[in-house]
């Protein structure tokens, strides 16, 4: 870990608002672009999955399912949404392995929302190359890119890319440290496990603002976040459902790590991301989402959603954004009460949604749900 | 109804000896179900290594997958000092924690002692109880003496395996049951 807290001292990128801060850490909130006069910032993603349609088993084919990918990114913008994410993933009934490029035909399509990915599988790439990718995406978009950096959660890519399960844990930590280091240091000195070391390596491009933004991906577990916390990195927290209090308590860890290593919680950008899916009704949003979420979840896990483990996700008290506009807008308030997060994303299309579905509820985002939740969010002072 | 019957062990022919008994006795009672038994002592298993169940190839993984597709499983294990064997032990951790989720368990133990009789209580039920397996009870203790030469010689055991073949049965058809009717009442 002290390594990562070294990642950091590099003041004279940061000329801005830094007296309060301790000297080493770059105020994310500023090069994030938070600004809590504009409220809770609010974006969707997908996964990237390629899943038959659960009635009739129907799926388009995979060009046609990357131009979806594409098309939700335009519609969020057009929306007026803040941000879409892709994720990478190399099993079977995903699409978006080469989700990198992707986003940069993604980037030339828009205009102004920002992109990025959700997640990007850091342990099995080179972070020379993810940086270039990365960088690149951003002098494409002007300034709009994002990295999440990813463990995977499947282990078929380990094989399918030349790396040993075994490393599992280290593979990603060492990697992260570097891929940190590369974005903060102009010349990189470095040597590791588990790739060539760089001797006063230049990687370029160098992207827009004074560093890409980078954050950690983290499941719902506490470990991930305290490791996270440690290193100063802002955390994206993604969950499958559970109790919003239950997560409270992963933020809380991630907060006192960094705490801990030396860092201010409060200029530490803390993302939610999660199943969402908005009906006229809760009982019409659980009807239309539980087939994909079931038949999906089969398919890509091995193992469904029991329905009585489904029904819950509509409770007030549950992360699970499923409901009617307004349930949902009270959820969202209610859980940026207790997390205090800057951003919350939405993953509306999983499942074998139909593009038009999808739509829908992009358009339900920027119409109904949105509005209320920058409205109710916003706060007077910016940091 | 798909029912698994597992022996548990790839040393030793007692523990196989009752669930070839059993598999007779499940298509005995009921010639619609559809059984099938697992041998770990004839499968070519790896160690599991924390991946997705789907994620394990041969043997390994079509174990994985039969159980995870199963309605209704019995056990059979051996105790091994004085406890379940690895073999067997290496099985649960290639699943989910959830994975006996809506499934029916039963149970049966052979061993060389009768001071063995609450080890599968104390060792191999918390397990399938931590998995969210219904628990089938009581498990059907085999004793040394209840065998000889590959055959259950004891009619007591073959009697208490058949109720345990009931059982497993009623429970399998009354927890699905139930269950259809509470989704049904979710109305999604």
């Amino acid at each position: 870990m002290s390594e990562s807290a070294q990642l950091h001292t590099t003041p004279q990128q940061h000329s801005e608002t830094t007296e309060s801060l301790p000297s080493q850490q770059p105020n994310y909130m500023h090069e994030f672009g938070f600004d809590q006069g504009q409220g809770l910032q609010f974006g969707i993603y997908s996964l990237g999955d390629h899943l038959p349609d659960p009635h009739d088993g129907s799926r388009v084919d995979a060009g046609q399912r990357i131009h979806e990918f594409i098309g939700y990114a335009q519609a969020a913008e057009a929306a007026g949404l803040d941000f879409f994410s892709l994720g990478e993933s190399h099993q079977e009934f995903f699409a978006s392995q080469a989700h990198a490029v992707i986003l940069g035909a993604i980037a030339q399509a828009t205009d102004t929302i920002r992109i990025g990915s959700s997640s990007t599988i850091l342990s099995t790439s080179d972070p020379v190359r993810v940086f270039e990718n990365f960088a690149t995406i951003d002098l494409i978009s002007g300034g709009r890119a994002e990295l999440v950096a990813g463990r995977a959660s499947r282990v078929g890519l380990f094989e399918l890319l030349g790396y040993d399960l075994r490393d599992y844990e280290e593979l990603y930590e060492e990697k992260l440290d570097l891929l940190l280091k590369i974005n903060r240091e102009q010349q990189v000195t470095w040597s590791g496990q588990f790739r060539a070391p760089l001797n006063d390596a230049e990687v370029l491009p160098r992207p827009t603002g004074q560093a890409l933004r980078i954050w950690r991906a983290v499941g719902g577990a506490p470990a991930s976040a305290v490791k996270a916390g440690l290193a100063g990195v802002p955390m994206v927290m993604a969950h499958l459902g559970g109790t919003t209090s239950v997560f409270k308590g992963t933020v809380d860890a991630y907060r006192r790590a960094a705490a801990h290593a030396g860092f201010d919680p409060a200029i530490l950008p803390i993302a939610t991301a999660g199943f969402f899916h908005a009906a006229e009704t809760s009982q019409e949003a659980l009807q239309a989402m539980y087939p994909h979420i079931n038949e999906g979840m089969k398919r890509t896990n091995g193992q469904g959603m029991p329905k009585q483990h489904f029904a819950q996700s509509v409770h007030p008290a549950s992360i699970a954004n499923i409901g009617s506009p307004q349930q949902i807008i009270e959820k969202i308030l209610h859980q940026h009460e207790v997390f205090g997060h800057q951003r919350y994303l939405a993953q509306v299309d999983f499942g074998g949604m139909a593009y038009a579905d999808v739509m829908k509820q992009i358009e339900i985002i920027g119409t109904e749900i949105l509005p209320a939740v920058k409205k109710y969010t916003a706060e007077e002072a910016i940091r | 109804m798909k029912m698994i019957l597992l022996s548990g062990s790839n040393v030793g022919t007692k523990t196989r000896a009752v669930i070839d008994h059993l598999a007779e006795a499940v298509t005995t009672y009921d010639s619609t179900i559809e059984v099938s038994a697992i041998d770990l002592a004839v499968a070519d298993m790896v160690f599991a290594d924390g991946r997705n169940f789907t994620e394990y190839t041969g043997d390994t993984g079509r174990v994985a997958r039969e159980l995870m597709d199963a309605d209704a499983i019995i056990i059979g294990t051996p105790i091994f000092q004085a406890s379940i064997p690895a073999a067997l032990k290496n099985v649960f951790d290639l699943l989910p924690t959830s994975a006996f989720l809506d499934k029916v368990v039963g149970v049966i133990a052979t061993a060389g002692s009768s001071k063995h009789y609450l080890i599968p209580a104390q060792h191999l039920l918390p397990i399938l109880t931590y998995m969210k397996a219904q628990v089938v009870q009581p498990y059907v203790f085999v004793g040394e003496s209840d065998l000889h030469r590959g055959e259950i010689v004891s009619h007591d055991v073959l009697q208490r395996l058949d109720r345990l073949v009931e059982d497993t049965v009623v429970l399998t058809r009354t927890f699905a049951s139930i269950r259809e009717e509470r989704d049904a009442a979710y109305g999604f």
